[in-house]
């Protein structure tokens, strides 16, 4: 080792807690960047490898009743390697010690076993084609139930009470994440999913020799718009509900939604704290360099060349970067081993291939390097370009002389270690101001950080408290006259019954078409009611179609143009409807119609698909006994239980997360304020030591170097504000797909609690520092400056 | 004011050692050290480097604490004194100059002299100890708008402001030419004549002693020579 490196390993020796803030700061977004898409990569090569193996397919399609020829006639379209048909339907269950009823997705299997979207064994058999009563559960639903191979529960099907065993656990490429339909999270004790031989199936959903239920995989090339409108065309005599591909596909959409807001997160994070990194290792090296000034010389003197000095230094700065990508990368795995675990309780994949991110480990290494040698360029050139006799005299003392600003500072009648805490702001503004974007940067990490629990707040008060007040929504297998309403006010406990109308739907504007659902809203409705992102009651006009914002834009809509609905279920008219108002509703995918504006335009008298109920608490269990019998229910969705889950997840996860952000968005102010204060420690030693001589306390002095510091951040702590703000929104903007718009909205708790982890955060680092002070020798003041 | 060698003592020490233990080697910078101080005194105190003049100094200021024997200011015993005690004493009786004037470079001359001023007990204006040492046309400028010398006098005029009992100068001009040097001794000279405050001058410049009352030279850490001037000059006839 030459003595250069020695001192080289010293000086790291030295400024070890300055070089650990610094790559703590780095670490964190190299953390970001490697466990985000370190988990990305895994996710998406689990989830192309699952797909793959089980032969996952590429388009959907649903209809209400085709003949099972279809499938060949499928087979044909030009770019479809294989079809396969099947029989799905809903069913209410009836589970042995659970109160209320649990509704499932019945699948059938063909008897030659299926050549599509392959379930996977993974406990006990698929049933055997000639058992009616034989089927095999989704592993999750199974396994919330201990319903292990043998056991029995009982189903309704097509209006029967029937007693079906259980032969085998599965899991299936089409359900790696699944959500009951028109719930809001995957709950795997009330929502399950039942493989059943094709024969049960079709005696059971009165489908023999047809099919209601299609999917295709697609050959090498082929081109999926063409085969959807193909598949279209084909099933449009048979109640086809609308073709689609997997980006429409629940459980692909979700993982995909999932990938894209953790390459959102490591777009976003790593670079601001890349570039306060940056900035760190320009002050800290600025200043050791200043520091060294004389030792400069000296080496220039005895013959060192420039690039033997510059190297030295650049080497001191690419060891910080091999520290900080080293704890970047380490945490980077740690966390993304962390994310993976917790994506298993939600997302279920038979096995994981795990990707450790390479590219994001070089990425971020070069990233890392290149923050540390820009960051250091300055300084060093700095050091490069001093004559050897300038150097070797003492740094000139800082320049102070008078200003207008000091005439006014002056005036103010300030005490005088006020007076320095101005002056060093003023005289050093460009440190001032790295200080102050650290501390600003950090408020904003963490507002970006907090509003997302506003924002799920709002959201969840807008669904929960404002939109779905309703304790209980039936869904009914049929459409029912209004009549139907009064005997759903005659259920068990039931105080309230109004009526509800939904349809799958096809909206048509130009060439642009869009999947969805429209809802058509009674008069005077109090329980489900349309709410917008203001948490505003919608009234909704008495004719014409109501949409939100997204919807209309995907369409490219505005108010009053004529929109073309096919309705995908009975009746299957196709209406042409004007679309009187857009709405911002961030949330909202669904067209809204009131019932009387929807009926009078397809001529038929009112008609409900859905009940949503008002009951008392203490009547749910009665309700739930009388609703797994009464064969008119197709399924049902328990609000509270919903908002009681929600809740439950929310706040199980909510500490943990709120303690990680906070820790990752205030080490930005502690990395920055301890360095700023160490710099300005080193700097003002004599001064501060001046002060201790001539009588001041230590708290005194203290307030010299605590006071500027806490200035500089109370004054940052609104720049970070705004800035948080902006990166909330962009991010809100980056996150948002055509499924879901996140609601944007920022509260003062979240302002407030970035402002105090920080304050608290900036005022521990300092107050750190403050020992060092406390700790110095009075007289050292009274030697010549080093 | 003159000597009055019957006045009560400012300050007074018993034997007192300073030791300072780096590693293994321990160094006696004061070897038992035993002076009384009067009111109103000046005193130059001579002595090669390191014989321990800026030790014992310190200790007299409070900056640091005797590693044995006593040191009493006017019957406080410094010795005992806790670090808010010393801190209290410093701020309430001692002035300091040192050789490196250690001025506030963000403050200007006034304001370095307001300093103190803002926590000291019975101050006079901060105009007013800077005319004392001719700096009232200079109030306003940055430390490093002056000249060494002028400097300096900024550092007495912040050291008297206070109207401190006990004036410590540490090689005060030190750094500073002959004729700028003789500037510095006249505003100290001028603030023990007229104020009376007892003054402690170090200095390897054996010329100044003229100026004193009293000359005590130390040698390795022990007083080794402790007389009284017969005449003494004015800091005028004094150069180097
Ligand atoms: N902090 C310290 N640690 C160790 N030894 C010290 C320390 N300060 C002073 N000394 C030693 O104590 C002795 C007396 O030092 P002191 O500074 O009092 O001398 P001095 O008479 O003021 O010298 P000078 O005229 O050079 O200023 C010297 O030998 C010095 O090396
Ligand atoms: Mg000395």
């Amino acid at each position: 080792m030459t003595a250069l490196d020695r001192k080289m390993m010293r000086e790291l020796g030295r400024l070890w807690p300055q070089v650990l803030a610094i790559a703590l700061v780095m670490g964190c977004g190299i953390m970001v960047l490697v466990g985000a898409q370190a988990t990305q990569a895994t996710l998406e090569e689990s989830r192309s490898a699952y797909y793959d193996r089980h032969r996952f397919a590429d388009v959907f399609a649903g209809a209400t009743r085709a003949p099972a020829s279809i499938v060949e006639a499928a087979e044909q379209i030009d770019g479809v390697a294989r079809a396969e048909g099947r029989i799905a339907f809903q069913a209410v269950l009836d589970i042995a010690g659970m109160a209320e009823p649990a509704t499932a997705r019945i699948l059938s299997l063909s008897p030659e076993g299926p050549a599509l979207n392959l379930p996977l064994v993974r406990r006990g058999r698929l049933p055997l084609p000639d058992r009616a009563a034989e089927v095999a559960l989704n592993e999750p639903f199974a396994e919330a139930h201990g319903l292990v191979p043998g056991r029995t529960f009982r189903a309704v099907l097509n209006g029967q009470l029937r007693e079906l065993e259980v032969t085998g656990w599965v899991l299936s490429p089409e359900f790696v994440y699944t959500i009951a339909p028109g719930s809001m999270m995957p709950d795997d004790r009330r929502f399950g999913l039942i493989w059943m031989t094709e024969p049960a199936a079709a005696s059971a959903a009165d489908m023999t020799g047809a099919v209601n239920d299609l999917s295709l995989r697609l050959a090498r090339g082929a081109d999926e718009r063409a085969v959807i409108a193909a598949l279209d065309r084909l099933l449009e005599p048979y109640g086809g509900t609308g073709a689609h591909g997997r980006d429409r596909q629940m459980s692909h959409a979700f993982l995909d939604g999932e990938m894209q807001q953790l390459g959102v997160m490591a777009a976003y994070m790593p670079p601001i704290f890349l570039i306060v990194a940056g900035f760190l290792v320009n002050m800290v090296l600025g200043r050791l360099i200043a520091l060294e000034r004389t030792q400069i010389g000296l080496l220039k003197a005895i013959g060192y060349s420039r690039a033997e000095i510059a190297a030295h230094y650049l080497k001191l700065a690419l060891l910080i970067g091999v520290i900080s990508v080293a704890l970047g990368w380490g945490f980077g795995w740690w966390i993304a081993d962390a994310m993976i675990g917790l994506y298993g309780d939600y997302f279920r994949f038979p096995f994981i291939i795990r990707d450790f991110g390479s590219g994001a480990l070089a990425v971020s290494a070069l990233l890392g390097l290149a923050t540390v040698l820009v960051g250091a360029g300055r300084a060093v050139w700095a050091s490069m370009r001093l004559p050897p006799a300038e150097a070797m005299l003492p740094p000139a003392p800082p320049r102070f002389a008078q200003s207008a600003t000091d005439r006014v500072l002056s005036r103010l009648g300030l005490r005088q270690t006020t007076m320095m805490i101005f002056r060093s702001i003023l005289r050093w503004p460009g440190r001032a101001a790295v200080t102050g974007l650290g501390v600003a940067a950090s408020v904003a990490v963490l507002v970006m950080s907090y509003f997302m629990f506003d924002s799920v707040d709002r959201l969840a008060d807008s669904v929960f408290a404002q939109a779905n007040r309703q304790q209980v929504t039936l869904s009914l297998s049929q459409a029912k006259g209004e009549a139907a309403l009064m005997d759903a006010l005659a259920l068990p406990g039931v105080h309230r019954a109004e009526g509800g109308f939904g349809m799958p739907v096809r909206l048509i504007h130009g060439h642009r078409s869009r999947l969805t659902a429209l809802q058509a809203h009674f008069e005077g409705a109090e329980l489900a009611r349309l709410i917008d992102d203001e948490g505003r009651v919608v009234p909704l006009p008495d004719r014409g179609l109501v949409l939100p914002e997204m919807l209309a834009r995907a369409l490219d809509l505005r108010r009053g143009d004529l929109l073309r609905v096919e309705m995908l279920a009975p009746p299957r008219e196709v209406l042409t409807l004007p679309v009187t108002a857009i709405i911002a509703q961030g949330m909202g995918q669904e067209a809204h119609i009131a019932a009387p504006a929807l009926f009078r335009a397809m001529q038929v008298a009112p008609q409900v698909n859905m009940i949503h109920l008002a009951v008392d608490p203490q009547a749910m269990a009665r309700l739930n006994a009388t609703i797994k019998e009464t064969p008119a229910v197709a399924g049902l969705a328990d609000w509270s239980e919903v908002r009681r889950q929600f809740d439950a997840t929310l706040s199980e996860n909510l500490l943990t997360m709120v303690a990680i952000y906070t820790l990752i968005g205030v080490l930005i102010a502690i990395g920055v304020v301890y360095n700023a204060a160490r710099i300005q420690l080193s700097e003002r030693r004599h001064e501060l030591a001046t002060l201790r001589v001539l009588g001041f306390t230590r708290a005194e002095v203290a307030f010299v170097l605590v006071g500027e510091m806490m200035l500089l951040t109370l004054l940052a702590i609104p720049l970070g504000w705004i800035a948080g703000h902006g990166l909330a929104r962009g991010l809100v903007g980056a996150m948002s797909t055509d499924l879901i718009q996140i609601p944007f909205l920022v509260t003062r708790r979240t302002y407030a609690l970035a402002a105090m982890a920080v304050f608290l955060a900036a005022l521990g680092s300092v107050m750190v520092v403050r020992r060092r002070l406390d700790q110095m020798e009075m007289t050292t003041a009274l030697k010549a400056r080093e | 004011m003159s000597e009055s060698p019957d006045s009560p003592p400012v300050f007074r020490t018993e034997a007192v050692t300073r030791v300072y233990r780096t590693g293994a080697v321990d160094v006696w910078a004061l070897r038992g050290v035993d002076l009384t101080l009067a009111e109103g005194e000046l005193v130059v105190l001579l002595g090669a480097s390191g014989s321990g003049k800026s030790t014992l100094v310190n200790i007299l200021g409070g900056l640091d604490l005797a590693t044995s024997g006593r040191v009493f200011f006017r019957g406080q015993d410094l010795s005992r004194a806790s670090d808010r005690e010393l801190t209290a004493y410093r701020r309430d009786h001692v002035g300091f100059v040192f050789q490196f004037y250690n001025l506030v470079p963000s403050l200007t001359a006034r304001e370095n002299v307001a300093l103190v001023t803002e926590i000291a007990r019975r101050p006079m204006p901060a105009e007013e100890a800077l005319a004392r040492v001719g700096l009232a046309h200079r109030m306003d400028h940055f430390p490093a708008e002056l000249s060494g010398g002028e400097q300096q006098r900024v550092a007495i005029a912040r050291a008297i402001a206070k109207q401190p009992d006990v004036l410590l100068c540490d090689e005060p001009t030190g750094a500073l030419d002959s004729a700028t040097g003789v500037q510095v001794l006249e505003a100290l000279y001028e603030v023990n004549r007229d104020l009376g405050t007892a003054t402690v001058l170090i200095t390897h410049n054996a010329a100044i002693q003229r100026i004193a009352h009293r000359v005590i030279v130390l040698a390795d850490g022990k007083v080794v020579r402790d007389e009284r001037n017969a005449a003494r000059v004015l800091p005028a006839e004094v150069s180097w």
